[in-house]
């Protein structure tokens, strides 16, 4: 679990994370184009995902796709929230995020 | 083409022998898959019945079964519209990870727009996690 949590403390990781969110499946040079680093940088942070779990790679021809892998974050919800809770903690975040879309 | 609708991945702290009993022996699927048991005997070719709590049973056909490192299936769902939907495949693959295994699930070959793999994008990864306390917790 310590991999997971030094992964997500990376603004850079979390935005590569929101990146495959919103389209799963992307190659490395699908993720670099739309990022203002290095190659090197991202493959780096890629690394760091893929060592803790949050990504999933699948080989596809010469291709390298990543996927966004909620397991591990599977595993903390689980561990900290219980069943009953789960509804309630539901709500409140779509509270929040109704709240704040409209101040936008 | 395509690329593969979902992809998982989980690392469990058990050999990859124990894995693949625990994906292929119906009184192991049944304490994480949703009360699940995937009924077959696992050779090339021969049928799968999903049979679950209750309902009509989901049906499949072993793909590809080499024990303990590689298990696919086709999969027909027999619930509500899902039911109209082609089958889809679904591939395991389990590799040795220190001590343990590492898991990775590709499910793929679904129709366009399907609600089985809208579904699934919630049921994969609690079932995964549930494998994996089965396995771990030794429940």
């Amino acid at each position: 679990m310590d991999e997971v949590f030094k992964a997500l403390a990376d603004p850079t990781r979390r935005e590569l994370l929101d990146r495959l969110r919103a389209e799963n499946g992307q190659t490395l040079s699908e993720l670099c184009s739309r990022l203002a680093m290095s190659r090197q940088a991202v493959t780096k942070h890629l690394a760091i995902l893929v060592r803790a779990n949050l990504v999933a790679t699948v080989k596809q021809g010469r291709e390298k796709l990543h996927y966004l892998n909620p397991v591990p974050i599977g595993e903390i919800y689980d561990r900290w929230i219980g069943k009953y809770e789960r509804a309630r903690v539901a709500a409140l975040a779509d509270l929040k995020r109704a709240l704040e879309e409209k101040k936008e | 083409m395509t690329k593969p609708s979902l992809v998982y991945v989980n690392t469990i702290a058990a050999p990859p022998e124990k894995v693949w009993q625990a994906l292929t022996d119906p009184a192991f699927t049944q304490r994480y898959w949703y009360g699940t048991r995937l009924e077959s005997d696992w050779k090339v070719g021969s049928p799968i019945t999903f049979v679950k709590p209750q309902g009509e049973p989901d049906t499949g056909k072993v793909l590809v079964a080499d024990r303990p490192h590689k298990l696919a299936f086709s999969w027909h769902i027999a619930w509500g519209e899902m039911a109209k939907e082609k089958d889809s495949r679904v591939t395991f693959t389990i590799e040795p990870d220190g001590s343990g295994s590492k898991l990775t699930l590709v499910h793929d070959d679904f129709d366009e727009g399907s609600k089985a793999a809208e579904a699934l994008k919630n049921g994969w990864p609690s079932i995964l996690a549930g494998l994996q306390k089965t396995l771990e917790g030794g429940i």
